[in-house]
């Protein structure tokens, strides 16, 4: 009897520790070191100074805005005490003033308090006319911003703005620290190299070591208002590599515990994964990959207007039925499957998300249909007069040049999409261009997305926080790229419709979140009949985890670290 | 008189009976055993790409989607070993009737069909096809250019080497040529030139034309200064003086005296511009410069192979084989060839 309670007591006591242990690794740096991987390295921490996503994402460790977006795409108050809404007085009546309340006792990691003067002081930095700020956008509209006390920001527009969670919100819009940027305003901010290297933040984590384009290295923030987070002590944020290696890290050999953005072969990841080391996790946001149809005539022979509304419009592809033959004969289940996996849903919308501005009126397309899309092609009267296998449209042959950017998947997908238009009669000419030359936006380059020198082109679009109004502002007429506007523009496939612009004027004046869901439908609903636009995949971020990292919830409506202070290890 | 005063040479040219020279090229030619082999190998590997495809009938571009990802049916032989393998029982079922063997032993993680003897890639096109089409491409971009290369190589080498007053600045063009850097510069030619050679002649040819043409220009520079150099000494020897001295014309001295003693040299450059057009056409398809995606070159599919090397080592593997023999074998008949065309060397 005294033996068995003696050999009771010893397993006790050698258990405690590892109870201890298991409370102990919830506490602030309890959870050791992390290790993350992206295979872009950040060149800054300075999310103002450069839009590209690793930037953001890793200086959301350190800087926070008043709002974030969590894994549902409900904003969050962040460092605001709560959001404020036209219910709470937050939003003026007419719409035109926001006003946020912080939190109380914020410290910035250098332990002086933060205060509302920060966030003015964020609008003018970005604001600055001599500045060339990456994220000016989110300032769109923005009249003034005013620090009413301490406490109290008030953010005014210049016009009734239904949606006025822009400016200051989300991790692309971070509050920096007034005293640190204070002399680098307009054409100095790139020479502050100190700050933009390690900004002081209200966030989590602050930095120790930052080597442009290599490695940072992280750790836990003393003044974090959240007194047991973080739960890591460290971080090391590796930059570099490729998707596959990355992803390798994780699933194979265990290096890392994090990686992210892995758009590699389905196949290949789930052997990866199979391995038992981590999981895939994917987050759907509104990324949609689509097809382009170029309704202006790309003929090379038009010369310098080509592509551009004086050229004319195209020969064929302005017929919407022979944009529906060529969507109903995409089998978009199979694209997925072949080269998304999880990272991936057939979608027939250019605007999948959020749920109240899904169209469910044109899922029809989810089913390929080739018997059908002949049919509708010989009733048209589109039909092979030649005898060559390929339709003719008033004497011109269907065919087109197909454009995207270098990369497997996509390549993979044109082959596809390549044999299923063969089998309506319609040929493609494949064409793939080095992404930085297609995305590069280079107004002397004739291979730009924008140009559009090519019948369909393929690529994936999307757009940040939740709100859908500046996006399907997209389409409008006067978003046509076009030699006056040195190519820039976003209405790629060059759709103009007057019934269109005014959904896009309703949709500005509209406060009624029922309201603006329909346009937003409608919107939708007019672009993808108009067959101008062809959606084919929702795609979803795709990242791994290490199995004994918890707290993760990605999120694709802002930073996938968003909430890296909850992060922690589980114990084995 | 005189007939009967020389009777020992008539005696010796009934021994010898008159033969062409290309006899005795052939027959130091087939002394070189890596040569032979080389030659093997190049007229096999031209069977398989010209000949194969009239046989083998497969679309290299369509996509048999349901038979994506197969394995090549040597993997049979995997049926018979390892801890689940069955002996040589299994394999012979495996080669029997591939598809029922491999949907009966799911344990086995084997897709073969003999309708894909060498499998099938990630959205099942045959690869057996794309070898075939492949090869063509690559082995016509290769000679091409070379021969391009090689044409301008020895033209201007020759003249530099011949012509004292063209060879400062002959040579300095050379230098500037190899300073140019290839990428760059085909960044900029096939923005240039792209759409007028595809109107002109289709989205493959005009590509063919342009890749044929770059790689030809960037490409004979070495060429040029190996047979410059070669002409230089040459010019000074006693025979050239001999024929100069009774007023050979230079475009003869040229071709007979000159070409003829640096055409080693020349095959040497030409061995190498083969296996350097092969490489560079495969470069420029990874940068997304060359053919259209879906058009298989040996580099292609190489290129495509990498994602899948730890799952489908075979698809890196056959056209890896196919480049570097390919390769390997226009080297050694080249080296045959130099021994066999040098009047020094034959007959040892």
């Amino acid at each position: 009897m005294t033996r068995k309670i003696l050999m009771l007591g010893a397993a006790a006591l050698a258990m405690a520790p590892m109870a201890a242990w298991a409370d102990g690794h919830l506490a602030r740096g309890g959870s050791g070191h992390l290790n993350i991987i992206y295979w872009q390295a950040p060149s800054t921490l300075n999310p103002y100074l450069s839009g590209g996503t690793k930037e953001v994402e890793s200086a959301s460790l350190v800087l926070e805005s008043l709002g974030r977006f969590d894994d549902t795409g409900t904003l969050v108050p962040w460092l605001a005490a709560e959001i404020p809404t036209v219910e709470n007085g937050g939003i003026s009546e007419d719409l035109t003033q926001i006003t946020w309340t912080l939190q109380e006792g914020i410290l910035w990691s250098d332990g002086s308090a933060m205060t509302a003067a920060d966030a003015v002081f964020t609008w003018e930095y970005c604001t600055h006319p001599e500045g060339g700020c990456a994220q000016a956008s989110y300032f769109d509209g923005v009249e003034s911003i005013v620090a009413v006390d301490d406490l109290t920001v008030q953010i005014n527009f210049d016009q009734p703005t239904p949606f006025p969670y822009t400016a200051l919100v989300g991790s692309e819009s971070p509050i920096i620290q007034a005293a640190q940027f204070a002399d680098c305003l307009g054409a100095r901010a790139p020479e502050c190299t100190e700050a933009n290297f390690g900004p002081i933040g209200t966030g989590p984590f602050v930095v120790s070591d930052f080597r442009p384009n290599d490695v940072i290295e992280f750790v836990a923030n003393d003044n974090y208002r959240v007194p047991d987070q973080p739960h890591f002590a460290s971080v090391t944020f590796k930059g570099g590599g490729d998707a596959t290696a990355a992803a390798r890290s994780v699933l194979e050999t265990g290096e890392f515990d994090y990686a992210w953005n892995l758009q590699i072969d389905p196949t290949i990841l789930a052997q990866m994964e199979a391995q038992g080391n981590g999981t895939v996790v994917t987050a759907f946001g509104t990324s949609v990959e689509r097809l382009h149809l170029n309704q202006t005539d790309p003929d090379p022979a038009l010369g310098d207007l080509r592509a551009t509304a004086e050229g004319g419009a195209h020969p064929f592809l302005t017929n919407p039925v022979i944009g529906q033959a060529m969507s109903m004969a995409i089998d978009r289940a199979l694209l997925v499957e072949v080269g998304y996996g999880a990272g991936g849903q057939p979608t027939c919308n250019v605007l999948p998300a959020p749920d109240l501005y899904a169209s469910t009126a044109n899922d029809g397309c989810l089913v390929q249909d080739i018997a059908g899309a002949n049919a509708l092609l010989d009733e048209a009267g589109i039909l092979d007069t030649d005898g060559d296998g390929i339709r003719e449209l008033d004497g011109v042959p269907l065919q087109v040049l197909y454009q995207t950017s270098t990369n497997a998947v996509r390549q993979d997908t044109q082959a596809l999409v390549k044999q299923w238009w063969a089998e309506i009669g319609i040929d493609a000419e494949l064409r793939n261009i080095d992404a930085s030359v297609f995305f590069g936006g280079d107004p002397a380059s004739p291979d730009t997305f924008q140009k559009f020198y090519a019948d369909v082109e393929m690529y994936t679009n999307n757009f940040a926080g939740v709100d859908p109004q500046a996006y399907m502002a997209n389409w409008a007429c006067s978003e046509w790229p076009s030699p006056a506007s040195q190519w820039q523009g976003s209405n790629m496939q060059r759709f103009c419709d007057p019934a269109y612009d005014a959904l896009i004027e309703e949709m500005a004046g509209t406060a009624d979140l029922e309201r603006r869901g329909e346009i937003a439908r409608m919107q939708n609903d007019m672009l993808v009949q108009s067959y101008s636009i062809i959606p084919l995949i929702h795609r979803g971020g795709v990242s791994a985890h290490a199995n004994s990292l918890g707290g993760i919830r990605m999120s694709d409506w802002d930073s996938e670290l968003w909430n890296i202070a909850e992060w922690h290890r589980i114990p084995e | 008189m005189t007939d009967q005063a020389d009777p020992g040479i008539s005696r010796m040219i009934q021994e010898r009976p008159p033969r062409n020279q290309w006899f005795d090229v052939w027959d130091q030619f087939k002394t070189h055993k890596g040569a032979l082999f080389g030659l093997g190998f190049f007229i096999f590997a031209l069977a398989f790409i010209l000949i194969g495809p009239l046989v083998w009938t497969v679309d290299p571009q369509f996509a048999d989607i349901l038979a994506r990802n197969s394995n090549h049916m040597l993997a049979c032989l995997r049926a018979g070993g390892g801890p689940d393998g069955g002996g040589f029982e299994m394999v012979r079922a495996c080669f029997a009737s591939p598809e029922e063997f491999s949907r009966a032993n799911p344990g086995l993680f084997l897709k073969v069909s003999w309708s894909h003897p060498l499998g099938t890639d990630q959205l099942g096109r045959d690869m057996l096809a794309r070898l075939m089409t492949g090869g063509q491409t690559s082995i016509a971009v290769g000679l091409t250019a070379m021969m391009l290369a090689l044409f301008f190589g020895t033209l201007i080498g020759v003249l530099a080497g011949y012509f004292r007053r063209l060879d400062g600045i002959l040579m300095r063009i050379t230098d500037l040529f190899l300073a140019i850097p290839l990428l760059p510069l085909l960044l900029v030619i096939i923005m240039l030139f792209r759409d007028q050679l595809r109107n002109a002649f289709g989205p493959e040819g005009g590509i063919f034309v342009l890749i044929v043409v770059v790689i030809g220009l960037t490409s004979w520079m070495q060429t040029a200064r190996v047979v410059r150099g070669d002409v230089l000494a040459l010019k000074e020897r006693e025979f050239v003086l001999a024929a100069r001295s009774i007023g050979t014309k230079p475009s003869n001295m040229i071709g007979r005296h000159i070409l003829p003693n640096v055409m080693s040299a020349i095959m040497v450059s030409a061995t190498l511009g083969i296996a350097n057009a092969i490489i560079t056409e495969s470069a420029l398809s990874f940068l997304g410069l060359g053919f259209p995606s879906d058009f298989p070159t040996w580099g292609r599919i190489l290129f495509d192979g990498t994602d899948w090397l730890s799952s489908f080592p075979e698809r890196v593997i056959w056209p890896g084989v196919f480049i570097s023999l390919t390769v390997l074998s226009v080297n050694y008949i080249g080296d045959g060839l130099r021994d066999a065309l040098d009047p020094r060397i034959r007959g040892r």
